[in-house]
């Protein structure tokens, strides 16, 4: 079986000043279809960075990626664009909904960028997955923070992606709603066979991943699937901010 | 099934679209405007073309500053047709029944005359029963002046004559020109024939009808050389419509240059708003990208969006410009010879939102082309969005170098030459970025050294000028235009009445009788002793014309076509003979004889002025002959002089020495002061009672005269400069709102932290007074530059200030920004912090 996600001697540096900030180094990991996996670690340690070069979001530095058969690195920002509406979905902290558009137009819009058919009736399927069958014609800002949230997640599914990528998805909801929120969350996962990258802060969240990679300073500090998960779990609760 | 960026466009423009429309709104005026001048413009051609043949009121024409010669004569009788006289001079009017006097053109005709259209008056009968008898049809506004009424007297000249009617409108003239000279007209056949003796001016006309079918253009063709010999004058309909059309179309060029500097503010405005718009937007896009949409239908989106915008500016400019199109004859009347109709050109429309839509989307492309630039990763890094700027790509520099190069193709399409046409873009460049230079300046100063010593009221209100997402540059520039405009107009037309009012200052002569015959001069300076006035000078005045320089005639000259043969050439001379230099010369070269004896000499010796010697390219030792009304007189110049223009007394391009001209046909002028006009109107109407050929003029008058035109050109101008400042208040308004939601978040903190409604509310005023002080200052600094710079180089008289009226047009823009900068932020100071927070702002 190959790996949906892989990424091997991955290096990012940022210019400051005269300078280069060396925000990831040396990262390297295989992620198979249905794999889990929680990216934890300090703030400033270079998880969203991470997250989004895995996801063809920016160029790194140094290393290779390959998603879902595509070597990112040989790609054209427009065609790593392609890949990403082909194969890929995200959910976001903020949630991002396009505040123009209704709950179900939001959901649509991977579907719509793709030319997919039927994608109404899909996005009216998900909707209703989510519990907001009703509220389809509401507009984020009449939505509670849950609410908008649940309707991100519709739109990640939306094109059955082979990859989710989840920032930070219950870091702006209360403990009850983003709880709710994991539960649907990796509940639509489950279903789809989706492979699940998530970055997060949440002690409580982050176990529940098949794999855990933890960061540390631009660094894979410790990876789950290396070695024991919980005593990797240990030092962490100390450190996440 | 339509792509996805079309829908996308439609449903993200939701929530925006009223706001849209405000941004668009400054581009509307700009459209309104072109359409408007065109659609005028292209009505006004037809109506030419329609009413041609009234604008000359005949077939053909022939005019001639002095009685047609017997060749003339000859070939007059030979053209056959229905034919009409007619002779023009200047001459005093004298109104008996209220003593009054005024300066006139005289139209002495015979019936017939218009053949084609009418003389219009009041009561309409007058035009043709004032020539059955000593009857005048006199100049409307002439009437009102002087509370003259019909039936009432007038004397031209040695005889009287009854006033029938007032003159509405006449074959070839606009109310414009009548300002310059009102108009009477008498019948010739009771003209005062002593008015015409030799020296005074009159031009001879005759006007020609023929049968259908006759080309009174072929005619003048073939008699063109017999013509010119004679130094008759001819115009055919074809050749008057031409003149007209040419003039009128420089006239609403200009106007609609003007009206495109509104449109390209407007759609700087547009631009403006276009930036703020998409600076909303970043999220989304970086959402679509992380989505997987490639760059350039994510660009669509938005370009479709400024498309959409620019049709819609388009359509809602052309139905606002075409109800403009009938204001535009009130503001222009009294420079159209015809009325003109109230219709739709569709050209004007098409010409109007072309370019409207054109402008506006190019503009938009600068700010929109951030979007190409936009990181999906924005998505993950809200951050980020502050660091999005748009790069000065190559695509960027396109789209700088395309907007450039249509201003400059607009301007030479719409310019009489491409030189002009580029001149206009240039000046627009230059105008555009010493605005641009003047408001940055005042900016960085408010923020470098802010000041320190206001309340914090006030320091607040002045740092919004320079605070994040501010228009004030836009906006200084949409309404420093427009001050520019109105204030050089304003320092134009003071500088040059204040110049006029002091070339009679002091002992410089204010008042000028002229068409004195030789043997009146004694009489008229007696009428002045009488009363104590002085006589300043006394000059005796002789016409002429060049007939050859150095041996070569002028009708040789016009044939060679390498010759550059100009209009220094073809003039009439109005000379003088004396000693030697006044006061207002300066010998630069050669010596002024002061008498000489014809006699003995080959050459008679004259004096030139230095410009009109570059014109005819001579200089010392050159031979001149003039034609001295049916006299040949050969002449050497033996000497040039400049002359200073700008006094109220006689200057001559040809002086000649004493002992030459003493015999030719001349007339005399006699230069006085008053210092009263109740003075200056009793002398001129004792001296025209007892001398009915003098006429008489005074510096107020020519400055009254002069103001009027002014006048009418400012109005004019200041309707067109309320397209940009009207501009420059929507700008403002889109602003206002484009900064609403920070502004009320910046109002609610304020007011969380204890500030008063009242405080936050004189926040504002100090804000838009700033504002209006700063475009208003700007454009006025720059108007100072300009009309320093007209005063200086172009009119060459000294530069006067207007300062109450500058600051009253200060006052006028703080008050409008203020007015317009407060009603559209109501609410927002009037907002509970509780309720803010809590709608999360």
């Amino acid at each position: 079986m190959s790996a949906v996600l892989s990424v091997s001697n991955l290096t990012k540096t940022f210019p400051s000043g005269d300078k280069f900030i060396t925000v990831l180094s040396n990262i390297s990991f295989e992620l198979m279809a249905g794999d889990t996996c929680a990216i934890v670690g300090p703030s400033g340690s270079g998880k969203t960075t991470l997250l989004g070069l895995s996801a063809g979001l920016d160029d790194p530095s140094a290393g290779t990626i390959v998603l879902c058969g595509h070597h990112l690195g040989d790609l054209s920002e427009d065609d790593r664009a392609s890949v990403r509406n082909q194969h890929v979905g995200f959910v976001f902290q903020t949630f991002r909904l396009i505040p123009t558009l209704t709950a179900l137009e939001n959901v649509m819009v991977p579907g719509e960028l793709r030319g997919k058919k039927n994608v109404r009736q899909i996005a009216l399927d998900l909707l209703d997955r989510v519990g907001l069958a009703d509220r389809s014609h509401h507009y984020p800002a009449q939505l509670s923070g849950g609410e908008q949230q649940r309707v991100g997640l519709a739109r990640a599914f939306v094109n059955r992606p082979s990859i989710l990528f989840a920032d930070e998805p219950t870091g702006n909801l209360d403990a009850e709603t983003g709880d709710a929120v994991i539960e649907l969350l990796f509940d639509l996962n489950r279903t789809a066979g989706t492979t699940l990258v998530l970055v997060t802060h949440d002690m409580e969240l982050a176990p529940r991943a098949g794999r855990l990679l933890r960061l540390k300073g631009g660094q894979i500090v410790s990876d789950s699937a290396l070695e024991d998960p919980v005593r990797s779990l240990q030092p962490l609760s100390t450190e996440v901010d | 099934m339509a792509p996805w960026y079309l829908k996308f466009a439609w449903r993200d423009s939701r929530g925006s679209r009223r706001r849209m429309l405000l941004y668009l709104s400054s581009m509307i005026l700009g459209v309104a405007a072109l359409v408007s001048i065109n659609s005028f413009g292209n009505n006004l051609r037809n109506a030419i073309d329609r009413e041609a043949e009234t604008l000359l009121g005949a077939d053909l024409s022939f005019e001639s500053s002095r009685p047609f010669p017997e060749e003339i004569e000859f070939v007059i009788d030979s053209l056959g047709g229905l034919q009409s006289r007619r002779i023009s001079f200047s001459s005093m009017a004298y109104f008996e029944r209220t003593d009054d006097v005024r300066l006139s053109t005289v139209r002495a005709q015979e019936p017939g005359f218009p053949y084609y259209g009418a003389i219009e008056t009041d009561p309409p009968s007058a035009a043709s029963t004032f020539l059955t008898g000593n009857n005048a049809l006199v100049d409307a506004t002439l009437m009102s002046q002087f509370a003259a009424e019909v039936g009432d007297s007038i004397r031209i000249g040695t005889l009287t004559y009854q006033i029938a009617g007032k003159l509405i409108q006449t074959p070839r003239e606009t109310a414009a020109i009548m300002l310059f000279s009102p108009r009477i007209y008498i019948p010739l056949e009771h003209l005062d024939r002593t008015l015409l003796e030799a020296g005074s001016r009159a031009d001879y006309e005759v006007y020609f009808r023929f049968p259908e079918g006759r080309d009174a253009d072929a005619i003048v063709e073939n008699l063109r050389p017999r013509l010119r010999e004679a130094q008759v004058r001819t115009d055919t309909v074809e050749e008057e419509k031409e003149g007209w059309d040419r003039s009128l179309t420089n006239l609403y060029r200009f106007l609609s240059l003007v009206g495109f500097m509104s449109l390209l503010l407007g759609s700087l405005g547009v631009a403006s708003s276009v930036h703020v718009y998409v600076r909303q937007r970043i999220g989304t896009v970086a959402v679509l990208r992380c989505f997987g949409s490639r760059t350039w239908p994510t660009f669509s989106v938005y370009l479709i969006q400024a498309v959409g915008m620019g049709v819609i500016g388009a359509v809602l400019g052309s139905l606002l410009g075409f109800a403009i199109q009938a204001s535009l004859p009130l503001v222009l009347g009294d420079f159209l010879p015809v009325s003109v109709d109230f219709a739709l050109s569709w050209s004007a429309v098409w010409l109007g939102s072309g370019i409207g839509l054109g402008v506006t989307v190019l503009f938009a492309l600068l700010p929109l082309l951030v979007v190409k630039d936009v990181s999906p990763l924005v998505a993950l890094r809200a951050d980020l969005e502050a660091d999005v700027r748009g790069q000065k790509s190559p695509l960027w520099w396109l789209v700088v170098v395309t907007i450039g190069l249509s201003v400059t193709l607009f301007a030479i399409m719409q310019s009489p030459s491409p030189k002009i046409g580029i001149g206009y873009s240039m000046s627009l460049v230059i105008v555009f970025g010493a605005l641009v230079l003047v408001a940055k300046t005042l900016i960085r100063i408010l923020k470098n050294h802010p000041p320190t010593k206001l309340s914090y009221v006030s320091r607040q209100g002045i740092a919004n000028l320079h605070r994040p997402h501010n228009q004030t540059l836009i906006m200084t520039l949409a309404l420093g235009v427009g001050t520019f405009l109105i204030a050089t107009m304003l320092l134009s037309q003071h500088s040059l009445l204040q110049q006029m009012s002091l070339v009679a200052e002091g002992d410089r002569p204010n008042l000028v009788f002229f068409d004195i015959q030789s043997g009146q001069v004694d009489g008229v300076e007696e009428e002045l002793r009488k009363r104590q006035l002085p006589v300043l000078d006394r000059v005796p005045i002789v016409s002429m014309r060049i007939s050859s320089i150095n041996g070569t005639t002028i009708s040789a000259m016009r044939a060679d076509t390498t010759r550059n043969l100009t209009w220094a050439h073809r003039r009439e001379y109005r000379s003088s003979y004396r000693e030697g230099l006044t006061d207002s010369e300066v010998l630069i070269s050669g010596v002024m004889d002061p008498r000489v004896d014809p006699d003995t000499l080959e050459f008679i010796p004259v004096s030139i002025e230095n410009d009109i010697a570059e014109m005819l390219d001579v200089s010392i030792g050159d031979r001149i002959s003039f034609d001295v009304q049916g006299f040949e007189m050969d002449t050497r110049i033996t000497s040039i002089r400049t002359v200073d223009w700008q006094r109220m007394q006689t200057n001559f391009y040809f002086v000649f020495p004493l002992g030459v001209l003493e015999d030719a046909p001349q007339f005399n002028v006699v230069l006085s002061r008053t210092d009263t006009a109740l003075e200056s109107a009793a002398a001129q109407t004792a001296i025209v009672r007892r001398f009915p050929n003098v006429s008489a003029i005074d510096i107020s008058l020519v400055m009254n005269v002069f103001d009027e035109i002014f006048s009418r050109i400012a109005f004019i101008v200041r309707f067109m400069a309320l397209f940009t400042i009207i501009t420059g208040l929507i700008v403002l308004s889109g602003a206002v709102l484009i900064s609403r939601f920070q502004r009320i978040e910046e109002s609610v903190l304020l007011k969380t932290i204890g500030a008063s409604k009242s405080q936050v509310l004189r926040i504002m005023l100090v804000e838009y007074i700033a504002l209006g002080i700063l475009a208003a200052t700007s454009g006025i600094i720059l108007a100072l530059g300009g009309g320093w710079a007209l005063s200086r180089f172009v009119f060459e008289i000294d530069f006067v200030i207007p300062t109450l009226q500058l600051i009253g047009l200060v006052f006028f823009e703080v008050f409008m920004t203020l007015t317009i900068g407060l009603l559209n932020s109501r609410g927002v100071y009037a907002k509970k912090p509780l309720e803010v927070l809590r709608a999360e702002v």
